[in-house]
């Protein structure tokens, strides 16, 4: 399987501090690549160059082989993103968001994307909706109709289940597997929830001050550490001082 | 540019409007209560002074014309801002849009919502006041074009301001006009400010458009030399403020405003 992304020595200075420290990695094309690290390993800075919202002060990005900072245009209409720390307008209905995005993304036939997306994402009834009055699992799903609407390769997710109930919370691991598996689409998950990361992804970087000090299968990595699960790993990880495994 | 992608923006900010009843309403209301303030104090300023006397509408025109200027600039920050309070900033600038395409769509859509707020003020003036902004005749277009574009100016100024600085930068976008409006010379000619303001006020459009109001409503003569002035300058600053908005992007992306304000 071909990388759809690569990561080559990015580093990032704000000023004196360094925020990333020349990490590199790729993520292949039907593959789920888990970043975790406490909170200032680097993560969001990462992401964020990464959606081209941070300029790197050094290294690479290529998404399906094109640099990012040479054809920005061009590769965000092939990537998108879901946080919980960012909203769609909220006085707008969740349909009206849906033709929004589909514009701002150059989507086509915006009919025939809005009625998959509602079919797979369980939409129906929300879609005429004020997207402001809905519940977090509610917004959840709306969120990321709009982050699968340009059809995208590379989708980055950050904590996609935060503040959702389990029931809400498995229906969309459900639906990152099943939809990845249908797509061959690559995904970067970044997620405090040890349990969603083992299930969800074959590898996962560890992060920590900037750097990447571990990388693996989750299995291999516990194993490797001799922990009982992922969240074991983590604390050890978070614990010790810089040193890469 | 992508057309599809403008009319996709402009479309977000259309539905919000139209979604609103109370937001069609604000946007109606101040400027009908400032036209019919200013009406009121226009009719006594006829009645009771030397250099108005000949012309009613000269300052209820003005007053017109700055709350056209006001609503614009104003209107294209409250978009910008719109994007931040909603914490909708990631969602549009991660979408493939680019930064050119932006400023058009907020051009437009700051117009609509300057025209939504303006058009029942000015069928206001000819009922209550007898006044009518047609007597500036064909010019009329040459003012409100020059004001939209100085207003729009202002909008990317302060919008430059927000994506270098963040929402921290909120005030300032409150403030602009009032700041100017004493150097634009709106209700009196430019001779009464000190030498030194005049030097200021010639340094902006403002000052063209609203002494060029003046020269048709009062001598009813057109002096062209204002009007090219004004969109000299307007054409300068434009060119500056598209500038700045750009290198504030650039600045926002390498220092990371872009994710602090989209959080």
């Amino acid at each position: 399987m071909e990388n759809l992304v690569e990561v080559k020595n990015l580093k990032k200075n704000y000023g004196s501090k360094e925020a990333v420290k020349g990490i590199s990695f790729n993520i292949k094309e039907n593959e789920i690549l888990g970043l975790l690290g406490p909170n200032g390993s680097g993560k969001t800075t990462t992401i964020g160059m990464m959606l081209g919202l941070l300029k790197p002060s050094n290294g690479e990005i290529l998404i399906d082989g094109k640099k990012i900072e040479e054809n920005r245009i061009e590769t965000l209409q092939k990537i998108n993103f879901i946080s919980p720390y960012i909203e769609l307008p909220k006085k707008l209905t969740v349909r009206q968001n849906l033709i929004v995005y589909c514009r701002l993304y150059n989507v086509l036939d915006i009919k025939s994307r809005i009625e998959y997306l509602v079919e797979k994402l369980r939409l129906e009834d929300l879609l005429n909706r004020v997207t402001g009055e809905l519940s977090s699992g509610q917004k959840n799903r709306a969120s990321l109709a709009k982050a699968l609407i340009n059809n995208p390769t590379v989708l980055f997710l950050d904590e996609p289940t935060a503040s959702l109930d389990p029931e809400i919370g498995d229906f969309v691991r459900s639906f990152l597997e099943n939809y990845k598996k249908e797509k061959k689409i690559s995904i970067l998950l970044a997620s405090h929830n040890m349990s969603e990361v083992t299930r969800l992804c074959k590898t996962v970087l560890m992060m920590k001050d900037g750097i990447i000090i571990d990388k693996g299968h989750p299995e291999e990595l516990i194993k490797k550490h001799g922990r009982k699960n992922l969240e074991e790993v983590f604390l050890k990880l978070s614990r010790s001082s810089n040193e890469l495994y | 540019m992508n057309f599809i992608r403008i009319y996709g923006l402009f479309l977000r900010h259309f539905y919000l409007i139209t979604r609103s009843f109370p937001r069609i309403l604000d946007l109606i209301y101040w400027p009908s209560i400032q036209i019919t303030l200013w009406g009121f104090i226009s009719n006594f300023f006829a009645s009771h002074s030397t250099y108005y006397n000949n012309a009613v509408g000269v300052i209820l025109t003005c007053a017109i014309l700055y709350d056209f200027l006001f609503r614009t600039s104003i209107g294209f920050n409250m978009l910008f801002l719109e994007e931040i309070w909603s914490r909708n900033f990631t969602n549009l600038f991660i979408a493939p849009i680019k930064i050119g395409e932006i400023i058009i769509s907020l051009v437009l859509t700051a117009l609509i919502r300057a025209l939504i707020g303006l058009i029942p003020a000015i069928l206001l003036t000819s009922p209550l006041f007898g006044i009518s902004l047609l007597d500036l005749g064909v010019h009329l277009f040459l003012l409100f074009l020059s004001l939209y574009i100085f207003g729009i100016t202002l909008g990317i100024f302060v919008s430059a301001g927000l994506l270098r600085f963040g929402p921290s930068f909120e005030n300032i976008a409150w403030s602009t006009m009032f700041l100017l409006a004493p150097f634009g010379c709106i209700y009196y000619p430019v001779e009464i400010l000190p030498e030194f303001f005049q030097k200021i006020a010639y340094s902006l459009p403002l000052v063209y458009i609203f002494e060029e109001a003046r020269s048709i409503l009062i001598d009813q003569t057109v002096n062209y030399e204002n009007i090219i002035n004004a969109f000299y300058f307007n054409g300068i600053y434009l060119l500056i403020a598209i500038s700045l908005f750009y290198y504030s992007f650039g600045q926002a992306r390498k220092k990371g405003t872009l994710i602090n304000i989209g959080e």
